[in-house]
C-alpha cells in the first residue's frame, strides 16, 4: 500500500484502525492453526480438530429433507417462480408478515408454549452480531455501559462496544457456585462502575449462557429482573441458544418471567435472539430483536435497514416455521441429538478423569483442566492451551478469551462435527492426558528419587551427628520417626 | 439520564421527512388497476421492475441453483453454514465481472477489493463508519438521496454539507460551488473528511462527465486526507449518452490506480449494489470496492453487522457467473429503461412540463417551478400535497432531497406497468390544464369535483395556513 501508520492514523476514522474489533486476540491463533492445518478424515488425519466453532451441525438431514419436499418454498423452483419478482422487489423494514408470523410462533414454541410472542414486536437484524449492536444503539449512548456476567462471549466487544462506544462492566463469577450470577455479584459491579462515573444503562445476559452450556433457573431470573427494576436500568436478554437445551432444567425464557412478574417496567426489557444457533444456519443471516417497549422496537426498526434479512431467505423461513409438524419435529429431535453427543463428550471426557461444568444446554462443555495448570493463572492458562492447539492439534477455546476470573477452564464444542471425528477428538485428549499423567508419574518418581537420596544423606549425618559427645544429652531420647529410618 | 439513546429521539433518521410521509399517504390507499383505480400511484420508489422476466426465465433454466446443488451434489449444508465475512470467492469474482461489463470492460476491479454488505444502505454507513470520526463531515453535491441522511449521519455522528447545485448550469457540480461548501465546512469548524457524490446521480438521473469527475479528482488530490467515495448504484440504468464513465476509469486515464506512486487510489471509494440493476433490492446485495487495504480491512470487520445472505449470493453468483445472460440483461435491461423514460418525458410534455434531460436512472427531475403559487417551498410542499392528496400521485418533492431551488420532483418510471404511467400522465394532464384554468378563477363558489383544490387554493391565502406550514 505504501502508506505508513502515522498517514493511515488521520487518513481513516479512529475506529478504522483501534482494536475494539477485538480480532487481535491471542485466541485467534488457534483459529489460524486449524486454517493452516484442516483436519479431514481422509486427506488430513492429522489435522487440527476445530472445537472452536459454535456450530450445530446435527440436524442439516432434516431441513434438507423439508427442503426437498417444499420446493414452492423457494423463488428459484418452478414451483416457486411465480413469487419471484414479489420476494425480490420487497425491501420493507417490517419484514414479511409471514416470516415474521412464522418466528413468532417459532419463538413460542421453543419456550414450551409457555409465552406467546407478538409479531409485530419481530424486528430483522444482520444475525444476532446486527441485533446486539443495534439494541445498544437504542439503549444506550457513547461512554455508557452495560453489565455484563463474565465468562461472555468474545465477541461482545465488537459486536456491544466497536462502533456504539458503549463499555461493558464484567460481572464476575467463578466455581465456587458454578458461576451462577449472584446478587452480591451485581452490587459491587454495579457500585464500582458508579464510583469510576460510569453510566450503566443495563445488564446484558445469554441465556442458556456462551460458554458455560447452562440455563438460569427461576430464581436467578427474578432476582435479576429485580436488580434491573430497583436500579431502574434495562435487561437484555441474548437467547440464541434457547432450543440447544437438551435436558432438565428445561428453558425460562424472560417472558415468561415478567408474565409473573406485575411490578416489573416491560419498557425494560429486551430479547435478541437469531436462528443461527438453533437451527443451524448462521449463513442465512436471520437475527431478531424483539422488545417490549414499544419506542425501542420503532427504533430498532428503523436500523433494521442497515442489516435486513434477505427477502429471499425470509420466504423460505417463513413456510419453514408455519409448518407446524415440522418445527416440533425438529425440536424434539434437535435436543435428542444434542443430548446424545452432549453426553458421549461429557461420559468420554470423564473416563479420563476430565469434568466439565454440568450442563443441559448449548453446543460445547465448559472444561476444568485446572488440575493440568503449572501455574494457576492466564500464563499457565495459555500455555497449555498452546500445547493444546500445536500438539493435541485441537482448537478449543481458553477461558480468558471469555474474560473468565478463574484460570484453567476451556471452551470445547461438540455439535460441528460427526461421530467419527468427536471419537478422534477424544482419542486425542485420552493420550495427551494419559501423556500428562504419565509425566507428572515420571515427576513424582523423581522427586521421590530425590527425596529417597536426601534422607539417605541426612540420616548419614543424623547418625555422625547423634554420634557426637558433645551433643548427647543424658536426658533427650533419639527420636525414632519414620522419617529418619526412611 | 434519558431511558433510551439519544439517537431513538431525535430526527437524524430522516424519516420525518415529506420523501417517507409520501410512502405511507401511498400506503394507505394504494393504486391497483382493479381493486383500486382512484388509488395513489406509486411514483417516489426507484424501483427497476422492467426485467424480472428476463431474470425469472434464467431461473427457469437454471433449476439446480435452487436446489442447493452444484454439479449435482447437494451443497446446502455448506451454504447454512458459510458466514465467513471475506464474502463468497464466487460471488465476488462474479460480482466484479458483472461491475466491469457495466463499465464496458474499460476498468477491472480485483475480488479482493469488495467488501460484500446488506445493501449499499449498510455500505454507504459502514464507510463512513471507516473514514469519519463523529463531526466530521462529507461534502455532498444536493440535490441528494434523502437517505443519506440516515445513511451517513444517524448513527456514525458526521455531518453533510452539501455543494450547492443549481438549473443554470443543469445541477452540474462546479469548481466554486466545490470550494464554496469546503470553506462553509470550514467555517463551521468541521474536519471535511471527503466528497460524496452518486454517479449516475440520484434524483437527477444523469451520469456525471468527465469534467466533473476530474474536478473531484483534482479536488481530494491535494488535500492530504481527503476521500472521495462514488456511489454507483446506477451504473447499469444508463440508457443513453453520454456513456457511463466511472470514477475508476477516470483513476486508470490519469494513472492514479494502486499501481502509480500516488496516493489518490487509495483515497477513492465506490459503493455499488444490485437492487436497481438487477430490481433486486429485497436480495440486500451492497458492495463497497477500495483499493486501501486498511478500509478493505476495516470494512471487513464491520461488515458482520450485515452479511449477505449465503442462500443469496450463491444464487446471485450462478446468475451473473452467466456471461452470455449479463451480457444480454444489461443491454435490454437499458433498452426498456430508454423506451419508458421517453413515454414519461412525452407524457409530461404533454402536460406542458419539462423535464431535466437525462440518460440514466429510474427516474426523471421534473421542473414544476411553473406550477408553483410562489417560488418558495412552503408553495412547493403546497403543491406536493395536492399531487399527493388530489392527483393522488406520490412523487418526490425536490426539498426532501435538499434542493436549493423550489419546484423540482423527482418522478420515477420503471416500478409500473405501462399503463399505470399512462394513468399517471393522465392525471396529471387534467390537474395542470384544472390549475392554470382555477388560478385565474379564484372563487369559493366552485363545482363540487374542483372544491377539495379550491380549499387549497383558499388556505393558500391564509396566513395562518402558511404559518403551520413553517
Amino acid at each position: 500500500m505504501g502508506l505508513g501508520n502515522e498517514e493511515s492514523h488521520q487518513l481513516l476514522s479512529n475506529m478504522a484502525i483501534n482494536d475494539k474489533h477485538g480480532e487481535n486476540s491471542p485466541y485467534f491463533d488457534g483459529w489460524k492453526a486449524y486454517d493452516r492445518d484442516p483436519f479431514h478424515p481422509t486427506h488430513n488425519p492429522q489435522g487440527v480438530i476445530q472445537m472452536g466453532l459454535a456450530e450445530n451441525q446435527l440436524c442439516f438431514d432434516l431441513i434438507q429433507e423439508w427442503i426437498r419436499n417444499n420446493p414452492e418454498a423457494s423463488i428459484c423452483t418452478p414451483q416457486g417462480l411465480h413469487n419471484f419478482r414479489d420476494v425480490a422487489i420487497f425491501q420493507d423494514y417490517h419484514g414479511l408478515p409471514r416470516f415474521r408470523n412464522g418466528v413468532a410462533k417459532f419463538m413460542s414454541k421453543v419456550n414450551g408454549g409457555m409465552v406467546k410472542f407478538e409479531a409485530d414486536r419481530i424486528v430483522m437484524s444482520g444475525g444476532a452480531t446486527g441485533a446486539n449492536e443495534v439494541i445498544m444503539f437504542c439503549l444506550a449512548d457513547p461512554g455508557d455501559a452495560f453489565l455484563i456476567p463474565s465468562p461472555y462471549y468474545p465477541a461482545y466487544a465488537r459486536d456491544l462496544c466497536w462502533r456504539t462506544g458503549v463499555q461493558i462492566i464484567p460481572v464476575h463469577t467463578d466455581s465456587s457456585n458454578n458461576f451462577q450470577i449472584t446478587k452480591e455479584a451485581l452490587e459491587t459491579a454495579y457500585k464500582k462502575a458508579q464510583e469510576d462515573n460510569l453510566n450503566v444503562k443495563g445488564l446484558l445476559i445469554t441465556n442458556p449462557s456462551n460458554p458455560l452450556g447452562t440455563t438460569l433457573d427461576r430464581k436467578t431470573m427474578k432476582s435479576l429482573v429485580t436488580f434491573i427494576s430497583e436500579k431502574n436500568i434495562h435487561l437484555v436478554c441474548d437467547e440464541i441458544y434457547a432450543a440447544t437445551v437438551f435436558s432438565t432444567p428445561s428453558f425460562v425464557s424472560v417472558s415468561e418471567i415478567i408474565q409473573e412478574m406485575e411490578f416489573c417496567n416491560r419498557d425494560l426489557i429486551h430479547i435478541v435472539y437469531s436462528l443461527s444457533k438453533d437451527m443451524g444456519f448462521p449463513g442465512f443471516r436471520v437475527g431478531i430483536v424483539y422488545s417490549y417497549n414499544d419506542t425501542v422496537v420503532s427504533c430498532a426498526r428503523k436500523m433494521s435497514s442497515f442489516g435486513l434479512v434477505s427477502s429471499q431467505t425470509q420466504h423460505v423461513l417463513a413456510s419453514m416455521l408455519s409448518d407446524d409438524d415440522f418445527v416440533d419435529r425438529f425440536l424434539a429431535e434437535s435436543s435428542r441429538r444434542l443430548a446424545k453427543r452432549h453426553n458421549l463428550f461429557t461420559e468420554g471426557l470423564e473416563k479420563m478423569g476430565i469434568t466439565c461444568l454440568p450442563s443441559n444446554a448449548g453446543l460445547f462443555c465448559w472444561m476444568n483442566l485446572r488440575s493440568l495448570l503449572k501455574e494457576q493463572t492466564v500464563e499457565g492458562e495459555m500455555k497449555l492451551w498452546r500445547v493444546i492447539v500445536n500438539e493435541v492439534k485441537l482448537n478449543i477455546s481458553p477461558g480468558s478469551s471469555f474474560s473468565c476470573s478463574e484460570a484453567g477452564w476451556y471452551r470445547v464444542c461438540f455439535a460441528n462435527m460427526d461421530d467419527e471425528t468427536m471419537e478422534v477428538a477424544l482419542r486425542r485428549i485420552r493420550a495427551f492426558v494419559g501423556k500428562e499423567a504419565k509425566k507428572a508419574v515420571e515427576v513424582m518418581k523423581n522427586m521421590q528419587n530425590i527425596i529417597k537420596s536426601l534422607r539417605a544423606n541426612f540420616s548419614a549425618r543424623f547418625d555422625e551427628f547423634i554420634m557426637s559427645p558433645s551433643l548427647r544429652s543424658p536426658h533427650s531420647p533419639i527420636p525414632h520417626s519414620s522419617y529418619v529410618k526412611a | 439520564m434519558g431511558l433510551l439513546s439519544r439517537k431513538v429521539t431525535c430526527n437524524s433518521h430522516g424519516q420525518d421527512s415529506s420523501y417517507f410521509l409520501g410512502w405511507q399517504e401511498y400506503e394507505k390507499n394504494p393504486y391497483d388497476e382493479f381493486l383500486n383505480p382512484k388509488g395513489i400511484i406509486q411514483m417516489g420508489l426507484a424501483e427497476n421492475q422492467l426485467s424480472f422476466d428476463l431474470l425469472e426465465s434464467w431461473l427457469a433454466k437454471n433449476p439446480g441453483v435452487s436446489a442447493f446443488e452444484k454439479d449435482g451434489k447437494s451443497i446446502f449444508r455448506e451454504l447454512a453454514l458459510f458466514q465467513d465475512y471475506h464474502g463468497l470467492p464466487v460471488f465476488k469474482k462474479a460480482l466484479v465481472d458483472f461491475m466491469a461489463e457495466i463499465r464496458g470492460n474499460k476498468v477491472a476491479f480485483d475480488p479482493s477489493g469488495i467488501v460484500l454488505f446488506a445493501g449499499s444502505t449498510s455500505a454507504n454507513e459502514a464507510l463512513m463508519f471507516c473514514l469519519a470520526d463523529q463531526g466530521d463531515a462529507f461534502l455532498l453535491p444536493t440535490p441528494y438521496y434523502p437517505g443519506f441522511d440516515r445513511d451517513l449521519k444517524w448513527r456514525t455522528g458526521a455531518e453533510i454539507v452539501p455543494i450547492q447545485c443549481t438549473s443554470s448550469n443543469n445541477f452540474q457540480i462546479t469548481e466554486s460551488a466545490l470550494q464554496r461548501a469546503y470553506e462553509d465546512a470550514q467555517k463551521r469548524n468541521l474536519t471535511v473528511k471527503g466528497v460524496l457524490v452518486t454517479n449516475p446521480s440520484n434524483p437527477l438521473g444523469t451520469s456525471m462527465s468527465r469534467n466533473e469527475l476530474n474536478l473531484l479528482v483534482d479536488f481530494i488530490s491535494d488535500k492530504a486526507d481527503m476521500h472521495l467515495i462514488s456511489d454507483e448504484i446506477y451504473s447499469g440504468t444508463v440508457f443513453d449518452s453520454p456513456a457511463f464513465v466511472s470514477v475508476a476509469e477516470i483513476l486508470k486515464d490519469r494513472n492514479l490506480t494502486k499501481d502509480s506512486e500516488s496516493d489518490v487510489g487509495n483515497r477513492v471509494h465506490v459503493v455499488y449494489s444490485l437492487s436497481k440493476d438487477l430490481g433486486l433490492p429485497g436480495f440486500r446485495v451492497g458492495a463497497i470496492y477500495s483499493e486501501n487495504d486498511t478500509v478493505v480491512a476495516a470494512a471487513t470487520k464491520m461488515s458482520s453487522f450485515g452479511l449477505v445472505s449465503s442462500q443469496t449470493q450463491y444464487l446471485l453468483s450462478a446468475m451473473l457467473g452467466d456471461k452470455k445472460f449479463t451480457r444480454n440483461y444489461i443491454s435490454e435491461n437499458q433498452q426498456r429503461l430508454k423506451r419508458r423514460q421517453k413515454m414519461l418525458v412525452s407524457g409530461l410534455q404533454k402536460a406542458g412540463i419539462s423535464c431535466l434531460k437525462s440518460n440514466a436512472g429510474l427516474f426523471c427531475w421534473v421542473d414544476m417551478r411553473h406550477l408553483l403559487q410562489s417560488s418558495t417551498f412552503e408553495a412547493e410542499m403546497e403543491l406536493w400535497k395536492k399531487m399527493v392528496y388530489d392527483v393522488r400521485l406520490n412523487i418526490s418533492p425536490g426539498s426532501s432531497c435538499h434542493c436549493t431551488e423550489p419546484g423540482w420532483f423527482r418522478l420515477c418510471f420503471a416500478n409500473m406497468s405501462e399503463d399505470t404511467l399512462d394513468l399517471a400522465m393522465k392525471r396529471l394532464k387534467a390537474f395542470v390544464a384544472e390549475s392554470t384554468g382555477s388560478r385565474s378563477r379564484r372563487s369559493i363558489h366552485s363545482s363540487g369535483k374542483r372544491k377539495s383544490l379550491t380549499k387549497w387554493v383558499f388556505r393558500l391565502s391564509s396566513r395562518d395556513r402558511e404559518q403551520e406550514d413553517r
